[in-house]
């Protein structure tokens, strides 16, 4: 077995609250980061380690990740699954080099491309093929391997006629083909591929996930992060499983689907048990329905609560709900209809809405949220789960739910 | 649990030619370790934002590329009129505008590629956080601009020699070595200014004082014999003296002659670049997570 990626001992700690103690003076500030990088060069010159510093309770520092160890074989896909805040995306981040480990040890045995976000350095002002190259070269292509790929990534974008416009008169369908088209074309030893495949029309999604699918056909590796299992069964035929920085399991990709459900429900809680940060200054104070569970096809209530800090527009809002597998399942609007949310800066904003009837099948739901103001744009996935149960119905025993789907019709039999 | 059937894998039969590359991630690399064999295998990149970013500069003006000499013609007949005319500043027997003229092209080449690279980081954080390069990149390419705004100006420049009727002479050999000069003095002062910038924003505040005083600590207006003799070793660390006093001297023939001070300041330079480089290197794996 050849390697491709060998990962030891990993470990990512990040700073977390004020970045700047406020009372510290900035002239200290600087002569500190003036010395910092000497001081740590200094101290590796005499062999004594950083790295193990700050171990245990240190309420300042998270540990992204700690203790990682795993091994990849050359020519393997392998998904990458687990909760928000599982380490996922910072595992891609050391691993694609954007960020260093604090400890451990990586080795890659190849070519390295990531693709963390569709279109990186897609200039609006720039024509279609000037940003194939620009985007092309950002992602580590040479120009003379996009010169050869052009007429391919151009046609597989459906974009020949357009080429030589500027993109930020292309439709916003057209940008995120081409974008997708050049990473797609991208054609490392070792590819990293995160949550890309969230935007763009599903039709698209499918070519894009058949492109790399090749890719890992042609004997190289493809490590990709998704919250769509659908789309991690198709692609990968083993499964990493990380929850709270660390590895729960490497094997065949519906084994550790399953066991990821299964520590799913585990995690289960229908309200939030602490404020949970949805920026620097905005955390969501409460989120969930009542009652709870909800008896399907009864009337159901959803409520919320946010802070924030500083003065906030709000222009986009809306619960968004997955079944189990992570499939969308719908979104609650949240939006009012005439002015966006204001926030103040000291009050909370209050959000609540009625449900006439819940639409669900009983079974067990992941909410989200997502939100777009003036300091954040996210789909925060997985905040709660919304238990639905059977209502009880004295006159009939209903199918089992497995076989009934998602909807729960609201209907009656003349 | 089957969702999608799968198609069979088969065991891939690859032959590799050339041995992939070996890469070892690891949390601390040696400070004088710097990556300049991978720079070299960016240059593409590099090549491709410096193309990027003078494409961009000009789009949806009106002047589009006459405003790299609108600057220095500007900068030109407000210093003739307050420093030649008025405070009627000795020119060393030059006319006035084309003396001061000479000088702004290299200050404008430092002054211009100093503000982009220290901007540039910050400019670019959404690359920073989403793909790897070697990030010395973004702070150089964004200078190079800057060397495309002096080629069109220095144009206007050999009009001017032609109309005053300044002959060029065997000095000029100098020029590229000059400007070599001034860029990496402004590189080696960027690469420390963008990465400090990427902390502390201070930075970008402080520019804009910086340039001010740094163009009136440097013989642009004025000629650099008006300095005190006993004063001229501590004005001579300001390398852009002897790069300024070297382009009068290369293209006008002013008086002035190269001397140990020259050397002084290629010697300021270097360190100034050295670490810059080292600092920069140091600070490059944080930018991520500050950004």
């Amino acid at each position: 077995m050849t390697s491709a990626i060998r990962v030891q001992n990993l470990g990512k700690r990040y700073r977390i609250g004020a970045r700047v103690e406020p009372h510290r003076l900035l002239s200290e500030q600087i002569s500190a980061a003036f010395a910092r990088p000497f001081q740590r060069g200094a101290r590796w010159l005499h062999g004594i380690g950083t790295s193990k510093n700050g171990n245990g309770a240190d309420p300042a520092h998270i540990w992204a990740l700690r203790e990682v160890n795993f091994e990849i074989p050359r020519g393997e896909a392998v998904g990458i699954i687990g909760r928000n805040g599982a380490g996922k995306s910072t595992l891609l981040k050391i691993l694609s080099r954007i960020t260093k480990p604090t400890e451990g040890r990586v080795e890659l045995f190849g070519r390295v491309g990531s693709l963390l976000e569709v279109g990186t350095g897609f200039h609006p002002e720039l024509t279609g093929r000037e940003n194939i190259y620009l985007n092309g070269a950002i992602l580590g292509m040479r120009r003379a391997e996009i010169a050869r790929k052009f007429d391919e990534i151009v046609a597989f974008a459906e974009v020949e006629k357009f080429i030589d416009t500027p993109v930020k008169r292309f439709s916003s369908g057209m940008t995120v083909r081409l974008a997708f088209a050049v990473a797609a074309h991208l054609e490392p030893e070792i590819l990293l591929v995160d949550e890309v495949l969230a935007v763009g029309d599903t039709a698209f999604q499918k070519k894009c996930l058949g492109k790399m699918g090749d890719v890992a056909r042609d004997g190289r590796t493809v490590l990709f992060v998704s919250h769509d299992l659908t789309s991690i069964q198709v692609l990968c035929n083993r499964a990493l499983r990380l929850s709270n920085g660390q590895v729960q399991g490497l094997g065949p990709v519906a084994d550790e689907i399953n066991a990821y459900l299964a520590e799913s429900k585990f995690f289960a809680r229908s309200q939030l048990d602490h404020p949970i940060p949805l920026s620097d200054r905005t955390r969501l104070l409460r989120f969930g329905f009542s009652p709870d569970p909800v008896p399907s096809g009864s009337p159901a209530e959803f409520d919320m609560e946010l802070d924030s800090t500083m003065p906030l527009r709000i222009d986009d809002l809306a619960v968004v709900i997955h079944d189990g597998l992570n499939r969308r399942v719908g979104v609650l609007d949240l939006r009012q209809p005439h002015a966006p949310y204001k926030m103040n800066g000291k009050d909370t904003l209050k959000i609540r809405a009625q449900l006439r009837a819940m639409p669900l099948v009983e079974g067990e739901y992941r909410i989200g949220l997502s939100i777009r103001s003036d300091d954040v744009h996210r789909l925060v996935a997985d905040l709660v789960t919304l238990d639905i149960v059977a209502k009880p119905d004295h006159e009939m025993v209903p199918y089992r739910a497995a076989i009934r789907g998602i909807v729960a019709f609201d209907y009656t039999l003349e | 649990m089957d969702l999608v059937s799968q198609a069979p894998r088969e065991v891939p039969s690859q032959v590799t030619l050339t041995p992939p590359p070996h890469l070892i991630l690891v949390p601390e690399t040696p400070l004088w370790n710097l990556p300049l064999r991978e720079i070299w295998e960016y240059r593409e990149l590099l090549l491709f934002m410096a193309w990027r970013d003078v494409k961009v500069r000009y789009r949806q003006t009106v002047l589009g590329a006459t405003w790299a000499i609108v600057q220095p013609l500007t900068a030109m007949v407000i210093f003739s009129i307050v420093f030649g005319q008025l405070a009627k500043l000795p020119s060393d027997g030059i006319p006035y505008p084309i003396f001061t003229y000479t000088a702004l092209l290299p200050w404008n080449l430092f002054a211009g590629a100093l503000t982009r690279a220290t901007s540039s980081l910050v400019g670019n954080a959404h690359l920073l956080t989403k793909v790897y390069f070697p990030r010395v990149i973004i702070p150089v390419s964004a200078m190079v601009s800057s060397v495309i705004d002096f080629g069109v100006s220095f144009v206007i420049l050999l009009g001017m020699m032609l109309y005053y009727g300044i002959e060029p002479t065997w000095r000029l050999a100098a020029l590229p070595f000059l400007l070599l000069l001034a860029f990496v003095a402004a590189l080696g002062v960027g690469l420390w200014l963008s990465a400090l910038n990427v902390r502390y924003r201070d930075v970008s505040y402080i520019i804009p004082f910086l340039i001010q005083v740094w163009l009136y600590a440097s013989p642009v207006a004025y000629s650099s014999t008006l300095i005190p003799t006993q004063w001229r070793w501590l004005y001579g660390l300001n390398p852009l003296v002897g790069v300024i006093e070297g382009f009068r001297w290369a293209l006008l023939g002013t008086s002035w002659q190269p001397d140990i001070l020259v050397l002084l300041s290629v010697v300021i330079v270097m360190v100034t670049f050295v670490t810059g480089l080292l600092y920069f290197h140091r600070m490059e794996e944080t930018f991520a997570d500050v950004a």
